[in-house]
């Protein structure tokens, strides 16, 4: 009786051990099976470099290129300035700051994962908005810099939190042999520390990147929401994330904007698994 | 040639610069919100119905919803993460499939927020007809916080000592007894901190229930799993950019009390893990 139920005990572990796998499955069987029938209606390059998005027009177009040049521009902008703002401080954080400071800009960065996103886009909204259509004199500041410069902040744990775990686990004996040759602190980081962490701070980085292109509610809430190309980084625009948030409740069931709102979601799905198993690579690389 | 230490010291203080401007933006908006967020909290405000099409009245709603939705979250998720978490700390070989267990969670933590959502609602609104409701969101809610749990629960369970598990085997305790009595006592703190960031993530969320559960405004609580409900977070969304005119001060205080929520948990979490360690026997 005791092996018995030990032994329904251990499968229901080993169920449980696979729902992942079943979990990630079963997201994009889902997708799939949604998300595929728009192409009854477009062809997938069509659907992918079509310049225009009107999806309730008739007939509808379904050209996502806007979406996904919004969506890179914003993305681009955020790792312009959180890559190397996240990177000087995770150095800063493993490398220089006095035991004690160390464990409050941790807990503050801690602090900044934890804040729900349409929190700092409702941030973004009544600080950061105003003031980009104030500095640039500009009709509204619903722009994707605006969105940039916030998506940057969240992807900012992310990056600095990896990025330090890598600083960190590079061996002790390095940094002494480099001191010991006479060289100083600031030379140890960035002749050693820094090109021997270097594929776990790039991993941080595409994780950090990751976390902007799924990003959502700030987005949509500071972007402006235009389906347009933009031409500068002070225009409105309309990412993926956004699209599906902003539409699927008014799309139908089973209408062709419902299935490309899914097959939006395929993509992004694809993009976002591109780099979580790249990342997830360059993190086994430095533990190997 | 350039003095090394003045190089050095201009190098520091760029690399302090940029930790200041994370930190410092942290700090203030947390302020902001606390300062222009209390005058609107009041017992009317936490226990009321929004009134006259949410420019006034409370979000009494809004935080049952969400209270529930959490619940529910984790209802479904803690068994799962903690089962899947002793598969790969007890008896997972470093094989082929436990490296593809590995990869899952790390995809299923990277998947887009947005995209729980439309899987949420092809899966658990349309395929199984729960229609949007309590059970769909919280099973979505759910499955988004699976690797936090999981991956929380694996580290407290594999910093159980070895010796431990070794002593009660060598007892004639079998190997689920010994999981049983030995190894989960011993790294349940840490496993309740991993829950309880999982239940703070999942408070703060809002794309995964747009389409599976969120109502728009829905004065009446819900009375079973299969309602609609209201949740802050997306009441927050609601009254911010859908409903014009909304008082600032009801804005300030909604976020306030997100936020309050979200980083108590978070706290709760710190706490613990600080109290873990520094209480550790070995």
């Amino acid at each position: 009786m005791r092996k018995f139920k030990e032994f329904i005990i251990e499968k229901l572990i080993l169920i449980c051990g696979l729902a992942s796998i079943l979990f990630v499955a079963l997201i994009f069987l889902f997708l799939l099976r949604e998300g595929l029938a728009v192409f009854k209606t477009v062809v997938p390059s069509e659907f992918l470099f079509g310049k225009s998005w009107y999806p309730i027009s008739e007939p509808a177009q379904l050209g996502i290129l806007p979406l996904i040049i919004g969506s890179l521009l914003v993305t681009l902008g955020a790792a312009v300035i959180s890559i190397p703002i996240g990177v000087a401080s995770a150095v800063y954080i493993s490398e220089i700051a006095p035991l004690k400071i160390k464990e409050i800009l941790k807990a503050g960065i801690e602090l900044l994962a934890a804040i729900p996103s349409v929190v700092l886009g409702f941030i973004g909204m009544v600080t950061l908005v105003p003031w980009v259509r104030n500095i640039f004199h500009l009709p509204t500041g619903l722009t994707a810099l605006s969105g940039s410069i916030m998506l940057a902040f969240m992807a900012m744990p992310t990056i600095v939190s990896i990025a330090e775990d890598a600083v960190y686990s590079v061996p002790k004996s390095y940094k002494e042999g480099a001191l010991a040759l006479g060289a100083t602190h600031w030379q140890t980081i960035y002749r050693i520390i820094l090109p021997a962490g270097s594929s776990g701070i790039l991993a941080a980085i595409m994780l950090g990147i990751g976390r902007v292109i799924g990003e959502t509610m700030a987005v949509m809430m500071i972007t402006g929401n235009a389906a347009i190309i933009p031409h500068t980084i002070l225009q409105p625009v309309r990412t993926l994330t956004a699209t599906i948030a902003a539409e699927m409740g008014e799309a139908v069931v089973g209408s062709e904007h419902y299935f490309a709102l899914f097959a939006i979601g395929i993509v992004l799905f694809v993009i976002s698994f591109a780099i979580n198993v790249t990342a997830d690579l360059f993190l086994h690389k430095r533990s190997s | 040639m350039r003095n090394p230490q003045k190089s050095q010291n201009i190098a520091f203080f760029f690399l302090f610069l940029a930790t200041l401007l994370i930190v410092v933006p942290v700090g203030l908006i947390v302020v902001i919100i606390i300062q222009k967020g209390i005058p609107a909290i009041n017992w009317q405000f936490l226990t009321d119905v929004p009134r006259q099409g949410m420019r006034s009245g409370g979000i009494f709603p809004a935080i049952v919803g969400t209270i529930y939705l959490v619940l529910g979250a984790v209802i479904f998720a803690l068994p799962i993460g903690l089962l899947s978490a002793i598969y790969l700390s007890e008896y997972s070989k470093d094989n082929f499939l436990t490296r593809m267990i590995k990869l899952a969670i790390v995809n299923l933590a990277g998947v887009p927020s947005v995209v729980y959502g439309l899987f949420g609602l092809a899966l658990f609104v349309v395929f199984f007809k729960f229609g949007a409701s309590i059970l769909s969101g919280s099973l979505t809610l759910g499955i988004m916080i699976l690797p936090i749990i999981i991956t929380a629960s694996r580290e407290a369970l594999e910093s159980v000592p070895y010796s431990f598990r070794e002593v009660s085997l060598s007892l004639g305790a079998s190997k689920w007894e010994t999981i049983r009595h030995i190894v989960l006592p011993n790294a349940i703190s840490g496993i309740l901190t991993g829950t309880i960031l999982g239940l703070g993530r999942a408070a703060g969320e809002t794309a995964p229930i747009l389409f599976t559960v969120a109502a728009f405004y829905l004065p009446q609580l819900p009375r079973s799993v299969f309602d609609q409900a209201m949740a802050l977070p997306y009441h927050l969304y609601v009254i911010s950019t859908q409903v014009p005119n909304v008082d600032e001060k009801i804005r300030y205080g909604t976020v306030l009390v997100l936020l309050t929520l979200v980083l108590f948990m978070n706290l709760v979490a710190i706490i613990m893990r600080y109290r873990f360690r520094k209480k550790k026997k070995w």
